[in-house]
C-alpha cells in the first residue's frame, strides 16, 4: 500500500512540483542570462554566409573537425544524446505522457528497440563517465556537478530499464523509482550544466553571429 | 581585498553579458577545445585547456550572476577569485592563448572561448597581472606611438631609404588621398621591403595614398594585453588621422591583430561608426586584380604555401584574397592540411610574440606549424603577417629547417613589371 502512495504521489503532486522547480528554473536561468544584454557591433558587417541559425545546425555535425583523439567523447557523446531522444521520444508509454501534455501525438517504436536504445545509451554513459575519469583533460575540468549531471541523467534510464525487465523490486515500485527519478532530473536541470540543453542555442546562436559579422562560417 | 583585486573584478563586471552567461552556462566539460588548442596539443598539458583557462572569470560569473552560485557562495561552498589565482592563471591567459580562436570553431555547443579569453584579460590587466613586457610595450604605443618604439624620424628614415632606391615618392600627409596606409613598427624595422612593395603596387595601379605622421603604426597593444582604454586611446589615432586626411579607405597591413583591432574593435571602442572603410592590404590588392590594375608578370615555379594569420582568416574573414592573389604568379602553390579558417596558428600573436616569459612556449607551440610545412616538402612558406613571419623565421631556423619567409605583398609586387619597378616617381 506504501508503494502504491508513492507512485500515487509521483505520477501526481511529485511531477506536477517537478514541473513547477523545472520550468520556473528555466525561467529564472534565461532572465539570468538576457537580463545581462550585450552591446550592438559597430562595425562594419562583412558579406558572408555565416549566421547564428547556420551555426545552431552545424554544430551538430562538428565532429570531423578534429582528429581521432576524443573518439569516446564523439562517438559515445553521439550516441548517447540520440538515445535519450530516442527514449524520451518514441517509447510507447513515454508518448502516452506526452499525450497528456500536448495536443497531438505520434507513433512509438517497437519495445524491443527501444530496449536495445536503453542499453547502448547506458554503455555509452559508462564509458563516458571513464573517460572523465581517467582523461587527463576531461578530470582536470570536472566538477561535482558534471558527475551529478551523470547520475540524475543516468538514474532514468536505469530504473527505466529495470522496470521493463521487472529487475530486483516489484513492479510498481521500480515504476515510482522511475518516475521519481525522471523528476530528480528535472529539479537539477535548470541549475546545473543541463541547462545546456536550452543554452547551447543561444551560444550557438552568438557565436555564429560573431563569425557571420565577420564573413567566417562557423 | 586590495585594490588592484578589486578593480580586477570590476573589470570582469564590465565584461560580462549576455553571450558570456550563455557560453559559460552551456559547457559541459566535454575538453573538446584541448584538441583545437596547439599549446595542448603540443605539450599534453591539460591546465592549456581553453576553456580551464578562463576558470577564474567562469567561477566569478558563477558566484555573481546565478540564483545557485549566489547561494553556494552565501553557504562558503565556493572561494572568491583572489590575487593569488590571478598570478597563477597570467601563464594560461597569456603566455598559452594566442587568441587564435580555433578553439572557438569546435566547441559543440558553441562557446567563442576566445572572445572570453579577450575578456578576462581586461580584468587580468586591471588587477595588475599582464606580463611586464606587454605592459613595457603597450606603455610605448601611448606615449611614443609604437610598441618597439618606432618614431616618425625612424620612419621617415626608412621612406626616404624606400625612396632613393625605387625613384618612388612616399607621400606623408596627403589631404584627400584615397588611401591611408598603416604599418606595423615590424615592417618598418624588419621588413621596409613591405612599403616598397605599397608604393610600386600603388603607383602601378594608379592611386593616390599616404601615409599619417600622426598615426602610422597600426599595431594595438590594447587589444593584445586587454586594455580597452588603451586600445581605445590608439585606435582614436589612427580614426583622427583618417578624418583629418579624409581618406576613403585606411589599410591595415600584414599584421594579423591590427587588422582585427582596427576592422572589428576599433569602432565598438570609439563608440561610432567610422566615416571611412578599413582593408586590409590583402583584401586592397584583391580589389585591384578584380580592377584589372594588378597587372603582373612571371611566375614562382618553387613550391609555395601559405600560412594563414589566423586573425585574418578565423577571426578577419580574409579567406579567399591570398590564395586569388598568390595563384596569380605561383604555378606550384599548395594547402596545408587545415588551413584557412582552420588554420593552426604560429604559436605566437595574440601578445605571446612581445612576452619574453612565453618565449619558450611558443617554440614548442611551433612544432604543429613545423609539422604541417614539412609535411608538403614546400620550397618557401608566404604568409601576410609580420608577427607570424618573424615567428616562421625565428622556428624554422631553430628546427635548421632552410626555408624562406616571404610577405605576399612583397612577393607580389616583384612581379610587377620591370618598367615599374625602374620608373622615377
Amino acid at each position: 500500500m506504501e508503494v502504491e502512495a508513492l507512485l500515487a504521489w509521483a505520477r501526481g503532486p511529485g511531477f506536477e512540483w517537478a514541473l513547477l522547480i523545472m520550468f520556473g528554473g528555466i525561467t529564472l536561468r534565461l532572465i539570468e542570462i538576457a537580463t545581462l544584454g550585450r552591446k550592438r557591433d559597430l562595425s562594419l558587417p562583412r558579406e558572408g554566409k555565416g549566421s547564428g541559425w547556420r551555426t545552431i545546425v552545424s554544430r551538430f555535425f562538428s565532429f570531423p573537425l578534429l582528429a581521432t583523439t576524443n573518439v569516446i567523447t564523439y562517438v559515445a557523446g553521439y550516441i548517447f544524446h540520440l538515445g535519450l531522444l530516442i527514449i524520451i521520444f518514441f517509447l510507447v508509454p513515454h508518448i502516452e505522457v506526452w499525450r497528456g501534455v500536448l495536443p497531438f501525438t505520434w507513433g512509438g517504436l517497437p519495445t524491443t528497440i527501444i530496449d536495445l536504445v536503453t542499453v547502448l545509451t547506458m554503455v555509452a554513459m559508462g564509458l563516458l563517465l571513464f573517460d572523465r575519469l581517467t582523461h587527463p583533460v576531461k578530470r582536470l575540468l570536472s566538477t561535482a556537478g558534471d558527475y551529478l549531471a551523470w547520475t540524475v541523467t543516468f538514474l532514468p534510464l536505469l530504473t527505466g530499464y529495470c522496470t521493463y525487465h521487472h529487475l530486483f523490486f516489484d513492479y510498481s515500485l521500480l515504476l515510482a523509482l522511475h518516475i521519481l527519478s525522471v523528476e530528480l532530473l528535472m529539479v537539477v536541470f535548470p541549475f546545473s550544466k543541463l541547462i545546456h540543453a536550452l543554452t547551447t542555442f543561444s551560444s550557438r546562436w552568438f557565436t555564429g553571429e560573431q563569425f557571420g559579422h565577420k564573413g567566417v562560417t562557423s | 581585498m586590495s585594490a588592484s583585486l578589486k578593480r580586477g573584478l570590476q573589470a570582469f563586471d564590465e565584461v560580462i553579458d549576455a553571450s558570456v552567461a550563455s557560453f559559460f552556462s552551456s559547457c559541459v566539460h566535454c575538453g573538446l577545445c584541448a584538441d583545437a588548442c596547439l599549446f595542448y596539443t603540443e605539450t599534453g598539458d591539460p591546465r592549456y585547456t581553453p576553456i580551464y583557462k578562463l576558470k577564474p572569470l567562469q567561477r566569478y560569473w558563477n558566484q555573481h550572476y546565478t540564483l545557485g552560485g549566489k547561494i553556494a557562495s552565501y553557504l562558503g561552498l565556493t572561494t572568491a577569485v583572489d590575487d593569488a589565482e590571478l598570478a597563477e592563471w597570467q601563464e594560461l591567459i597569456y603566455n598559452s592563448c594566442t587568441l587564435c580562436g580555433r578553439c572557438s570553431m569546435v566547441c559543440p555547443v558553441g562557446n567563442d572561448l576566445t572572445a572570453m579569453i579577450r575578456k578576462i584579460r581586461e580584468g587580468m590587466a586591471a588587477a595588475g597581472y599582464a606580463p611586464e613586457d606587454l605592459i613595457a610595450a603597450a606603455g610605448r604605443a601611448v606615449k611614443i606611438g609604437s610598441p618597439m618604439g618606432v618614431r616618425l624620424p625612424a620612419l621617415k628614415a626608412q621612406a626616404a631609404h624606400v625612396e632613393k632606391d625605387s625613384g618612388l615618392e612616399i607621400p606623408f600627409d596627403r589631404e584627400g588621398a584615397e588611401y591611408m596606409l598603416l604599418l606595423s613598427s615590424m615592417e618598418i624595422m624588419n621588413y621596409p621591403e613591405y612599403l616598397e612593395a605599397v608604393a610600386r603596387i600603388m603607383k602601378q595601379a594608379g592611386k593616390s595614398w599616404t601615409l599619417s605622421s600622426e598615426a602610422f603604426e597600426a599595431t594595438n597593444t590594447g587589444i593584445q594585453i586587454g586594455v580597452s582604454d588603451i586600445a581605445r586611446t590608439l585606435v582614436k589615432r589612427v580614426v583622427d588621422a583618417a578624418e583629418k586626411l579624409r581618406v576613403k579607405t585606411v589599410i591595415s597591413p600584414e599584421c594579423g591583430h591590427a587588422y582585427t583591432a582596427i576592422r572589428w574593435d576599433g569602432p565598438n571602442l570609439i563608440g561610432r561608426p567610422y566615416p571611412f572603410e578599413v582593408l586590409h592590404i590583402l583584401e586592397v590588392l584583391e580589389q585591384f586584380r578584380l580592377q584589372g590594375v594588378l597587372q603582373l608578370e612571371g611566375s614562382e615555379s618553387q613550391r609555395l604555401t601559405f600560412h594563414d594569420p589566423c586573425q585574418l582568416v578565423r577571426r578577419g574573414g580574409v579567406i579567399d584574397p591570398p590564395r586569388n592573389l598568390l595563384r596569380m604568379v605561383a604555378d606550384n602553390f599548395v594547402e596545408m592540411g587545415d588551413h584557412g579558417k582552420m588554420n593552426w596558428c604560429c604559436g605566437a600573436g595574440g601578445g605571446v610574440g612581445a612576452n619574453e616569459s612565453a618565449a619558450e612556449l611558443k617554440m614548442q607551440a611551433f612544432q604543429r606549424k613545423k609539422r604541417q610545412i614539412s609535411e608538403l616538402g614546400v620550397d618557401a612558406v608566404v604568409t601576410a603577417c609580420a608577427n607570424c613571419r618573424i615567428q616562421l623565421e625565428e622556428g624554422l631556423e631553430e628546427n635548421e629547417m632552410d626555408l624562406p619567409v616571404l610577405g605576399l605583398t612583397e612577393l607580389l609586387a616583384e612581379h610587377l613589371p620591370q618598367r615599374e619597378k625602374g620608373e622615377r616617381g
